[in-house]
Order: structure tokens, then C-alpha cells, then sequence
């Protein structure tokens, strides 16, 4: 969930220095730090089941901010907090578990924080953010991959997807009945400032 | 001296003696397992402990199975000749019900993880994906079967508890054959039956 506001700030500096045409229409404007707006942004996360079907959640509260450079995209930056107190799955037995000790201890680790190192732009509108994802005390280097989706008036917007070991973070618990794979799928909508 | 497989009319064989201690031990075991895993407060432990006896639970359902098909394709060895009427009546009644739970208590838990919201599957030791029981799926449906479950536990214990005592009473006091039998089946014992 966090590399995703990193992801953002790679792509709008690949945009940015793309000279795909639309893109460079829009973008050229770009650069500059955006702060994340809980409206009209989303972070989703799907965790395999064993025998099929997946369990799936989403985080309501998060803040961060993606700083666009558009001379030089890989000084880009994403910054992203998530409190995982907000999770939710539509089963509030479900969230009580993932909120308790047994894995996020929301009440002595009340912060998830991603913090990008590198953005690398892949293609017209495409990047690959890398940065450190700290949770329950561990840090550990993760990837995320951007697209940038829209940019206009101000506010730039990013589908950022990628996959997270929570073995990493030490809340294994219930693999391999829940795979230990979270697939992140984050829409990430900033405003300019 | 052969060894005695199957049940004769005085003596339990050797299939029947294993398969009422790996039984016994477990099932006792499981309500162990069952009442500690309802109480912990860590909720990391008490996901573990319950998946835990639900591997345990399919376990047991297999071996009571074993056991049942057993018991039906052999004779029960008769009761000594000095065992007082109600004894007489009672002993099989109680091992009926014993019977009963082991079948029920299984069905019930599995009934109780199918009819849960939660969906959550079960692995028996990891190894393999157990499908659910065809029940309807509903909070309502998940407590009703968690209410029959656990209070069959209930039941449970105090028949087994009775059943130990009896047990106990045999070899402490009537100094009888009940519990030798029950051990092995060529044992000598006074009131040794004919074969
Ligand atoms: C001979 C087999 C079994 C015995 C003796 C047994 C016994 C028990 C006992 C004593 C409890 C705790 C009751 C309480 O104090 O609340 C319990 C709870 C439970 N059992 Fe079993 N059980 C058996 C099989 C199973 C199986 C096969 C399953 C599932 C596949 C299962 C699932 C559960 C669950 C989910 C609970 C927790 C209910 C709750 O949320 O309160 N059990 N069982
Ligand atoms: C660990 C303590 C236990 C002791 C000392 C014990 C002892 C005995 C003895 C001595 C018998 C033989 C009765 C006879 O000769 O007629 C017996 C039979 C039986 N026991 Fe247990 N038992 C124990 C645990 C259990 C448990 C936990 C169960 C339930 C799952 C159980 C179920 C039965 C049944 C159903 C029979 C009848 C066997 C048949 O005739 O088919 N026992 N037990």
C-alpha cells in the first residue's frame, strides 16, 4: 500500500518526461508534491484461500504524498501511512482478528508506513516503485507497479497493484489455509499541495 | 499363544483394544483441547488451537468410524456372571450414548465450521482441503450448531467421567475382569470366561 504513493510519483515523472503526446499534454504540468486524498483513492488487498476463494479487505483510513520531479524521475518520492485500526472485510469478527495481536496490534502499532527509495519508469505511463514497508517493527524492501490514470485540474490519480509477503512482517498466522501471498490493488488519488 | 484379533464371547481382541484407547485418549483430548482453545484470549493461539482440533476432530472421526464398523462385525464379550441387574442394564445403554457422541460430536463441529460466515477452510495437519457440510450458512445456523456441539460436549464429559469411575470400580472394588479385559486379551484373570 505504500509504494503505491511512490508509484505515483514515478509515473507522473515518466509521464512527465515521456514525450508520449497526451501525456505530455497533461503533464507537462505535473511535477510538484501532491497529498493524498482519502476521496477518491482506495487501498484493497485479496488473500488466497486455501481450496479457492480469496478473503477480501480494504483500508479506510491512510495519508501520504507523492512528490513528482519532473526534470529527473527517479527523485521522485511516495510517502504512505495506513492505520490499519481501519481495516474492514464486511465481517466484524474477521476485523476484530486482523486488528488484534494475532496480526496488524493496531493498538501498539497503530501505523503502517511505506517509504520509497526508487521510482523507475517503465513505460509511457507505467513505473516501478521500490521503497521500505514497515510494519509491527519490521522493515523490509518491497516493489509496487504504477500506472498513471489521470491527471488533470490537479489532482493526479495512479492504479498501483503488488504483492506483499506478511510473513515478512511477522503476521503469518492461518498459512497456508490463507496464503501468505496479500495482493495489493490501490487506487491513489492526489491533490496538488 | 495366538494373538486374538477379533472379540470372543469373554474377551475384547486386539483391534478393540486399540481402537477404544487411540480413541479414548484422544477423544478426552479433544475436550481438553476444546474447552482450553474457547478460553485463551490470545486471539493468534486460539485461531491456531482451534484449527488444531479440528485436525484432531477429522482425525478422531476416522478412527470412531474404524471403530464402528468394528464393534458391528464382532460380538461384545458378555458381562461377568455376578453383575448386578441394573449394571446389566446400564452398561450397554452407556456405552450406546458413548457410541452416539463419538458419531454426533464430530458431525456437530463440522456442521458448526460449514454454517459459519467466516468461510474459513479446513485443513486437517495442512494436509488436505476438507469440504464443508451441505448446511445453510448463516450467523443463526453457525450459533444453533454451536449450542448443540458444545452442549453434546457437556454431556460427554459426564458420561465419560461416570464411565472411568465404573471402569475403576471394577478393578479397585469388584476386583473383576472389566478393566483386565480392556487391556489385553490374554491376560488371566479368575473370572475368566470360556473362549
Ligand atoms: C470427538 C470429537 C469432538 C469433541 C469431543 C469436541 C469437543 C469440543 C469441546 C469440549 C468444545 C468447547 C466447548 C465450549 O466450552 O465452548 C468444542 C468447541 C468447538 N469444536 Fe469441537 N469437538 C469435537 C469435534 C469437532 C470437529 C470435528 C470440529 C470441526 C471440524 C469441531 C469444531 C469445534 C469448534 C469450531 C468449536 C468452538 C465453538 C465456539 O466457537 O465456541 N469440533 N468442541
Ligand atoms: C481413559 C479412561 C477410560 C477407561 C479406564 C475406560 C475403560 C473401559 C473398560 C474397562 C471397558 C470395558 C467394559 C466391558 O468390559 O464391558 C470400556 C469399554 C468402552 N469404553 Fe472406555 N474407558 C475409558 C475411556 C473411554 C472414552 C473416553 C470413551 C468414549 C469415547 C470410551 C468408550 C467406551 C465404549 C463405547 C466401550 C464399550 C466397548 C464395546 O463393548 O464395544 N471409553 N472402557
Amino acid at each position: 500500500m505504500l509504494s503505491r504513493s511512490l508509484v505515483i510519483a514515478t509515473l507522473a515523472a515518466a509521464v512527465v518526461a515521456g514525450p508520449s503526446a497526451l501525456a505530455a499534454a497533461s503533464l507537462s504540468a505535473a511535477g510538484g508534491r501532491y497529498t493524498i486524498s482519502q476521496a477518491g483513492s482506495s487501498i484493497r488487498f485479496s488473500i488466497g484461500k486455501a481450496g479457492g476463494g480469496s478473503l477480501d479487505g480494504a483500508f479506510a483510513r491512510f495519508t501520504g504524498n507523492i512528490r513528482v520531479d519532473n526534470a529527473n524521475a527517479d527523485r521522485s518520492e511516495v510517502n504512505i501511512t495506513i492505520m490499519p485500526a481501519s481495516v474492514g472485510t464486511g465481517q466484524g469478527r474477521i476485523d476484530a482478528f486482523l486488528r488484534s495481536d494475532a496480526v496488524f496490534d493496531a493498538a501498539n502499532d497503530p501505523e503502517i508506513r511505506f517509504r520509497s527509495t526508487n521510482v523507475r519508469r517503465t513505460g509511457e505511463t507505467t513505473a516501478t516503485i521500490t521503497g521500505n514497508l514497515t510494519a509491527r517493527g519490521k522493515t523490509s524492501p518491497e516493489k509496487f507497479q504504477a500506472e498513471l490514470k489521470s491527471f488533470a485540474g490537479g489532482t493526479i490519480t495512479f492504479r498501483v497493484t503488488g504483492k506483499v509477503l506478511r510473513s515478512r512482517y511477522g503476521m503469518d498466522v492461518g498459512t497456508p489455509i490463507y496464503s501468505n501471498v496479500v495482493e495489493f490493488d490501490m487506487t491513489l488519488s492526489g491533490r496538488r499541495g | 499363544m495366538a494373538l486374538l484379533i477379533r472379540n470372543t464371547g469373554g474377551r475384547y481382541g486386539w483391534i478393540a483394544i486399540l481402537l477404544h484407547w487411540s480413541v479414548g485418549l484422544l477423544f478426552i483430548g479433544q475436550i481438553v483441547l476444546g474447552l482450553v482453545m474457547v478460553r485463551t484470549t490470545s486471539q493468534r493461539s486460539a485461531f491456531e488451537l482451534i484449527q488444531l482440533h479440528k485436525s484432531f476432530g477429522f482425525l478422531l472421526f476416522g478412527l470412531i468410524l474404524l471403530r464402528l464398523g468394528w464393534r458391528l462385525a464382532n460380538v461384545t464379550p458378555r458381562l461377568p456372571a455376578e453383575t448386578g441387574l441394573l449394571e446389566r442394564r446400564a452398561a450397554p445403554a452407556a456405552h450406546f450414548a458413548l457410541y452416539a457422541l463419538q458419531l454426533v460430536l464430530p458431525l456437530t463441529g463440522w456442521a458448526l465450521v460449514s454454517a459459519s460466515v467466516l468461510e474459513i477452510p479446513t485443513m486437517p495437519f495442512d494436509l488436505f482441503v476438507m469440504p464443508n457440510l451441505p448446511v445453510p450458512i448463516s450467523d443463526a445456523a453457525e450459533g444453533w450448531w454451536r449450542v448443540v456441539h458444545v452442549y453434546l460436549a457437556y454431556a460427554a464429559i459426564v458420561l465419560v467421567a461416570v464411565h472411568v469411575l465404573a471402569a475403576l470400580r471394577h478393578h479397585f472394588w469388584l476386583r473383576d475382569i472389566i478393566l483386565v479385559r480392556m487391556i489385553s486379551p490374554s491376560r488371566r484373570c479368575d473370572d475368566d470366561g470360556p473362549e
